[in-house]
């Protein structure tokens, strides 16, 4: 909720930050893991598909705790998450397109 | 779950009957705020699926293969000063045809070049001579040409103030850092508002624009590298005087680049450039938010949720460059 809660005396409280750090930690980790694998695995659609679910990942973290979906109403996280997975399709079957067209060109 | 509106919202004569608490529990403002991100999402996915499209159906270079080259006279065109004097590009002959090499085919020239080196140091028997003798330089398999789609960490291997050093996406990964953490700093202000902690709100606020103005910074320096070019350029093939001649071309623009094909440029400047402006919108409006909350405005009515949605718009500039990052410079 977005209502300031102060404590009964006025005072402010102390910061409540320990899972905001830990969601950093967890992005920092995954960003250099995804550099390690960028530099290591030879070009390869596995190594697209692993970028891409790494990414998802980051962006589940973001998404659900930066953004605070995760601790909304669940009808508006299915608002936002079912939209977002006929988009994931959308990616995948132009990328597939892609590869039919370099087929194809002369 | 309050479903009945404030005293402040009837004053403003926004209780719509429905309460003003929609969904069960979100106020309207943080919902729309969700929708026009969501309807940003679709732009910005629009753009990345397009991109994903175009490079697929290039062909991208792999470095264990040998591929045939016209190189007198211009064709496709290698210019053989690229990536400077530490590359040699190597080249085979089959027939009439020239051909790249294979990976290991170039491993062993090297292999062999190296040899010879060491032979001839062992055998030179004074100072003078020893320091005559040249160590061959390995360099990389691998040329851009307009045929391929480019390997993004060979295109984007640059850094600020160290012309010259091959560091190969370093910098991207700096701005990636930057702006993590300026998200980072942003929710840090957000949970400073949900305590009515109005110092904590400056503090934050400030390092979010900070962060938001580092990365601008970076990303017009990205573009003008890019756009300047490397010292090496690239090799272009036109027609005239009835043949294929060469030419080489330094830098980016949307017309032609030295990296490879020309969307790869235009999709560059067109989704970097969508996202960048997108981050200056976000710098802007922190600014206003930030002015806000110095002034006590929030404080005064004690609700800080104006934060949090600017919040959510900062968020998702950055969420939107992850996936950037990821399609652009990873895949």
């Amino acid at each position: 909720m977005a209502d300031t809660h102060n404590a009964t005396n006025g005072e402010i409280q102390k910061p409540n930050t320990k899972i905001i750090w830990k969601t950093f930690w967890i992005l920092l980790a995954l960003t250099a893991l995804e550099f390690v694998i960028a530099f290591i695995l030879p070009p390869s659609m596995f190594k697209v598909g692993l970028f891409i679910f790494l990414t998802i990942v980051k962006a589940f973290y973001i998404v659900a705790e930066f953004m605070h979906l995760g601790h909304e109403v669940k009808f508006l996280v299915w608002c936002i998450i079912l939209p977002m997975i006929f988009v994931a399709w959308f990616i995948l079957a132009m990328m597939m397109e892609g590869g039919s067209v370099f087929d194809l060109r002369i | 779950m309050a479903t009945v509106a404030t005293e402040d919202e009837k004053k403003k004569g926004i209780d719509w009957g429905g309460g003003n608490r929609p969904l069960g529990g979100v106020r309207y403002g943080k919902l729309m705020m969700w929708f026009f991100l969501l309807s940003d999402a679709f732009t910005f996915s629009a753009l990345l699926i397009s991109y994903g499209m175009i490079r697929f159906s290039h062909e991208a270079y792999n470095p264990n293969d040998s591929y045939y080259i016209e190189v007198t006279e211009g064709g496709y065109g290698i210019n053989k000063d690229q990536h400077g004097p530490d590359n040699v590009i190597e080249l085979t002959k089959r027939g009439d045809s020239t051909f790249t090499v294979t990976q290991k085919e170039f491993e062993s020239r090297y292999d062999k070049r190296l040899q010879l080196a060491k032979d001839k140091l062992a055998q030179a028997k004074t100072e003078e001579e020893k320091e005559k003798i040249e160590m061959p330089k390995k360099g990389e398999n691998y040329y851009s040409s307009q045929r391929y789609w480019p390997i993004p960490e060979k295109v984007f291997d640059a850094i600020p103030f160290f012309h010259g050093l091959k560091a190969p996406l370093v910098f991207v990964g700096i701005m990636t850092f930057i702006l993590i953490m300026s998200s980072v700093t942003m929710v840090l202000a957000v949970e400073a508002g949900h305590r009515g902690d109005q110092a904590d709100v400056e503090k934050w606020m400030l390092w979010t624009i900070l962060g938001g103005f580092a990365f601008l910074g970076s990303q017009a320096w990205e573009w003008t590298h890019f756009i300047v070019g490397t010292d090496y350029g690239g090799a272009l093939r036109v027609m005239g005087d009835g043949r294929n001649l060469g030419e080489t071309i330094y830098g980016a623009g949307l017309a032609e680049n030295q990296y490879g094909p020309v969307t790869f440029a235009n999709l560059f400047f067109f989704i970097t450039g969508f996202h960048g402006t997108h981050v200056l919108s976000g710098v802007i409006i922190n600014i206003i938010i930030f002015y806000n909350a110095s002034m006590g405005i929030y404080a005064r009515k004690n609700d800080y949720e104006m934060v949090e949605k600017v919040g959510l718009y900062w968020h998702f500039v950055d969420l939107v460059w992850v996936f950037v990052f990821t399609f652009f410079y990873l895949v």
